[in-house]
């Protein structure tokens, strides 16, 4: 077995037995949902508002597993036997960024559902988005790994993770909302700007994905 | 090149600054034309974009550093970076200021939404603003150098990124009231590029100020430390 699938493996199977991150998403994003049932005083929503409620809540939600992501490392000695191992300690960005990965479309395949029945009339516009959701989760996993390592070093913990990755994410919300403000309008999905969105999303998947490969062997020194 | 570097002194460099900064706002205030729209309040230009750009170039540069930092494992590079991003922070609390009374000045409003370059430049802000937080939250002063510096080299990937998502993120290719340079007559041109060289020296004589600042303090503590353990 390589070390990243033996990471990744061990990363999935501590989740399966503790379920400290999964439930805890999709329980913020269904009670997300109410809220903004209750905030915005509507049953349907379309366009601009439905993806504007759909990406913050996922994010929001995401925020919880990426604190939580480097938690067990840190109180169980997992940082130190990583560098013992005789392995390319970058193998744990990757092996954690897919875990992230995992985590997000288990939690959208919960979360956006749920979200259609509340609140969309035609869910037709959800298979496009998911593609879209697909290169949001890989940037989310991309700089949320790196930063989730920096943040679990620090005293300040739980505080620093969302307040450097909020801006961090900006042009992620901007893809993601931008393109779903077209693909879950009313009379159906209109792909306007689609190929823009996915563009743009790629392009940050794949600097940050550069990114933390390049620097993540210094947040592992000792 | 590091020879000519040596050879310019804090005290030339700043003299420097004095005398092209002085001329750039001269130029501005005398030789350019008013602005046919904007009247008076368009001289705030020659100082609010000038910011603009060197704040921006300074995060640039702080990431330079950062690579440099990591590459060598030289502390002298992270004090760097970490002087560049401080110096561009407080550059940019001044962009947003002189910004927001060019907006009420020209478009009537403090902030407008709508425009790109003013809300990529506000989330670049408030990204660089969580930087101190992030150096202060670890004790080790090793971990600290190198964790800094992989926040500025992300930081430092993430502000063109932004500027091109926010610019996408507007529904049409929105009016632009100003196109930084592109549309000037010479007239207008020149002064703002001394203004801008301008403000390179200062961010340069500021960086240079607080390191050596910096520096001799570190020293003094150093001393002090010496005496106290003779006395």
């Amino acid at each position: 077995m390589s070390p990243f699938s033996a990471l990744l493996r061990k990363d999935l199977r501590v989740e399966l037995r503790t379920l400290r991150s999964l439930p805890a998403m999709a329980l913020f994003a269904v009670s997300a949902f109410v809220i903004f049932r209750f905030g915005l005083d509507r049953t349907t929503l379309d366009g601009e508002l439905a993806a504007g409620v759909l990406v913050p809540t996922l994010l929001f939600a995401a925020l919880l597993a990426i604190n939580r992501l480097f938690v067990a490392e840190r109180e169980e000695g997992g940082f130190e036997l990583i560098r013992l191992a005789p392995i390319d300690r970058t193998v744990l960005f990757a092996a954690k960024a897919s875990a992230l990965v995992i985590y997000l479309v288990i939690l959208e395949l919960i979360a956006v559902p749920i979200f259609a029945l509340f609140f969309l009339d035609s869910a037709s516009g959800l298979l496009p988005f998911a593609l879209i959701l697909l290169l949001t989760n890989v940037g989310l996993a991309a700089t949320g790994t790196v930063i989730s390592t920096i943040a679990t070093m620090s005293s300040a913990r739980d505080l620093l993770a969302p307040l450097i990755l909020l801006p961090l994410l900006i042009p992620l919300v901007i893809a993601a909302a931008g393109a779903g403000e077209h693909l879950l309008a009313a009379g159906g999905p209109d792909y306007g700007r689609f190929g823009t969105w996915l563009a743009l999303l790629g392009l940050y998947d794949l600097i940050f994905l550069l990114v933390g490969y390049a620097t993540f062997d210094f947040l592992l020194e000792d | 090149m590091a020879n000519a570097l040596r050879s310019i002194s804090l005290r030339r460099l700043a003299i420097a600054t004095v005398a092209v900064m002085g001329a750039g706002y001269l130029l501005a205030f005398l030789y350019a034309p008013e602005d046919a729209n904007e009247g008076f309040a368009q001289k705030i230009f020659y100082l609010h974009v000038p910011l603009a750009i060197v704040s921006l170039l300074g995060f640039i540069v702080a990431a330079i550093w950062a690579i440099q930092h990591l590459r060598t494992g030289d502390s002298k590079y992270d004090a760097r970076s970490y002087v560049s991003i401080h110096i561009s922070v407080i550059f940019g609390l001044a962009v947003l200021l002189t910004g927001a009374i060019w907006a009420k000045g020209s478009w009537g409003v403090w902030w407008e939404w709508k425009e790109p370059t003013l809300v990529s430049f506000l989330i670049v802000f408030l990204l660089y603003a969580t930087y101190y937080p992030l150096r202060y939250a670890i004790e080790d002063r090793d971990r600290q150098a190198r964790y800094a510096s992989v926040f500025a080299i992300t930081a430092g990937a993430f502000v063109p990124l932004n500027f091109l998502a926010v610019r996408l993120a507007q529904p049409l290719i929105h009016p632009r009231t100003f196109s930084s340079t592109g549309g000037l007559p010479d007239s207008m041109l020149f002064p703002f590029l001394v203004c801008l060289a301008g403000m390179a020296l200062l961010w340069a004589t500021l960086v240079w100020f607080e390191l050596d600042s910096k520096a001799a303090s570190a020293n003094l503590k150093r001393i002090r430390r010496a005496l106290e353990a003779t006395a």
